[in-house]
């Protein structure tokens, strides 16, 4: 906890001087001021970020139905878990929906930057690209949910109109998954097309004309230019949507619930269905904080891969 | 990709195709539930594979909202639950405003703090706050959960709103990012006549940074008006759950193979036009707001 703010002796001004008027030492003070400032979002981070995290690992540690006072097991949890066939077909179900999910997403999102980059930058067109994203998961999910339906679903009645016949995109163990992520990368090209658009615009355009002047080819300027200067963006993108898609829970919700039979039962489905289903708050938390180890883990990975610490512009 | 003087029309024209195709793509599935919602609940089994709505008629609105008495021939024949929409709209309405208008207030001072205020402890905080990013809400939602269940406010406002309404590291971040941009010159100015902290903050930073202000608003209010699973914890009853909970409780209930699809639809209609209207009204505004959200 700071001192007392009457106590500090700034209360001058950056630059050294001394205010005109003082009536009240208090509320010049810099430190009391930047405390009262701070009071609110402090409360906040504390009750809902700081002790939370500390106290997920420490329920991590016990068994806790809710309804008794937890009980001490110590690392039982976690070696449970290590046993649990469930917990790991869960961490493969998740690993697979990342892997359908995040290339196709920042490939097509690459794609329709560069095409509105050459063609239009025309904000009805940006806006038509972004709407998927102003919808929330659980809309999203609803509407495909009709559109797939088997019998009335607007895609099935065209599949079968061709001459295809119609597929139970949610019922069939095969599909189901990668039918999730196909949602998913509807809702979110349009929202990371728009950052790497933004990056886009930022590479300068003497870079482009000297590529131009040596004659380089479309695609080489591609590889050698935009994409080397994109990679911030491009590490901020693959970053934040595969911290995402391994938390994976609202589309599953409204749509297979982790059907059918494990298919779709991703880690966090799993986590919530033993910890809020089965009220195993301590075996949930400890596969939580074993996620929460998880992700640092591949975001560290990312970074490395990526080198994201570099600059291109040299 | 360079802007070539020589580029063939053919590719150009391709490249119009495909943005046509993502176009398509991107807001056809949201018409077809528009033109669902709008059919007659069952005139519209016979033409599920049509662009254009069957029967016109604004019924399924008008039921999902309460407006249609449930002794109403139309419910009874067709066996359509009655649906109280009305009242998820309202309570995404609250709790949205309820944890976004304090979040933007309280982020802004504790930036504002953090940008340009010296007190003990300020950088290890920051840089616990910066940390707390990190944190997936996998991780918190147990003990946030615990903690609102301890405190009796399961069920309500409050408890949905507490975990957002006094911070986001997300909201402090980018707010101190924004007060370090700007020169701190005229605020040193006022300082000198005599401004104290508060008037400077209240006067100078929150009309100075309106715009900046207006775009976090608009990302933080999106993804709360979104949210699913912390509402979904925590306020399940109907005097308090939002669109989304709503949307998911009316889907679950249904029996399985005849959902009422004309009434889902006029709810995901109902729960999607709020966003639209704010890319109508504000269309460049949101655009940018989401543009430059990825930190630059």
């Amino acid at each position: 906890m700071p001192p007392p703010a009457s106590l500090s002796p700034s209360s001058t001004t950056a630059s050294g001087l001394r205010p005109a008027r003082r009536r009240s030492g208090l509320l010049r003070s810099q430190a009391f001021c930047g405390v009262v400032f701070i009071a609110p979002a402090l409360i906040g981070f504390t009750f809902f970020y700081l002790l939370p995290t500390i106290r997920a690992f420490y329920i991590g540690l016990t068994n806790w139905s809710l309804l008794r006072a937890p009980k001490w097991v110590g690392f039982d949890n976690y070696v449970r878990l290590f046993n649990d066939e469930k917990f790991w077909k869960a961490i493969w179900v998740t690993f697979l929906y990342v892997l359908y999910n995040i290339p196709i997403q920042t490939v097509l999102g690459l794609l329709i930057a560069v095409l509105l980059k050459q063609l239009t930058g025309s904000v009805l067109v940006r806006s038509v690209m972004l709407t998927p994203f102003l919808i929330s998961n659980v809309i999203a999910a609803m509407i495909w949910f009709y559109m797939f339906d088997p019998v009335l679903g607007f895609v099935n009645v065209m599949l079968k109109a061709i001459g295809l016949g119609a597929h139970p995109f949610f019922s069939d163990p095969n599909l189901a998954l990668p039918t999730i992520a196909f949602i998913n990368i509807w809702r979110h090209m349009g929202y990371t097309a728009l950052l790497f658009y933004t990056g886009l615009q930022s590479i300068p355009e003497h870079l482009y004309e000297a590529a131009r002047i040596e004659g380089s080819s479309e695609w080489r300027t591609f590889r050698s230019i935009t994409l080397p200067l994109l990679r911030p963006v491009l590490v901020f993108v693959l970053v934040t949507s595969v911290i995402g898609s391994f938390q994976i829970f609202d589309t599953i919700a409204v749509t297979t619930q982790g059907g059918p039979g494990t298919s779709t039962r991703t880690i966090l489905w799993y986590i919530y269905q033993e910890g809020f289903v089965s009220m195993r708050m301590g075996y949930a938390s400890a596969m939580s904080t074993v996620l929460f180890l998880g992700l640092v883990l591949v975001t560290l990975v990312q970074m490395r891969v990526l080198r994201s610490g570099e600059s291109d512009l040299s | 990709m360079k802007k070539s003087s020589k580029r063939i029309p053919v590719g150009q024209w391709l490249g119009y195709a495909a943005l046509l195709i993502l176009a398509i793509i991107s807001i056809g599935p949201l018409w077809i539930a528009v033109k669902t919602a709008l059919s007659g609940p069952t005139a519209w089994l016979t033409s599920a594979g049509s662009l254009v709505p069957h029967e016109t008629t604004l019924f399924n609105f008008q039921r999902v909202l309460g407006f249609v008495d449930s002794s109403d021939p139309r419910i009874t024949q067709t066996g359509m639950a009655k649906i109280n929409f009305f009242r998820a709209l309202l309570n995404s309405v609250i709790f949205t405003v309820l944890a976004v208008a304090p979040q933007i207030f309280f982020s802004a001072t504790a930036a504002y703090a953090f940008a340009r205020l010296k007190f003990p402890g300020r950088d290890l905080l920051f840089f616990l706050f910066i940390a707390a990013t990190m944190i997936p809400g996998a991780v918190l939602f147990i003990p946030n959960f615990i903690l609102i269940k301890d405190l009796g406010w399961l069920n309500t406002f409050q408890g949905m709103a507490a975990p957002y309404a006094l911070m986001t590291p997300f909201a402090v971040f980018y707010l101190r990012q924004v007060f370090l941009a700007t020169p701190k010159d005229v605020e040193e100015a006022a300082r000198i006549d005599g401004a104290s902290y508060f008037s400077i903050f209240f006067k100078m930073i929150l009309p100075m940074h309106s715009g900046a202000l207006a775009t976090l608003a608009i990302l933080v209010t999106v993804g709360t008006w979104n949210e699913f699973f912390w509402p979904f914890l925590i306020g399940r009853e109907e005097n308090v759950r939002v669109i989304a909970v709503a949307i998911n409780a009316f889907r679950t209930q249904q029996q399985a193979g005849s959902p009422d699809w004309t009434g889902l639809m006029a709810c995901t209609v109902l729960g999607m036009i709020p966003m639209i209207a704010l890319l109508v009204f504000f269309g460049r505004k949101v655009v940018e707001s989401f543009q430059f959200s990825g930190g630059k």
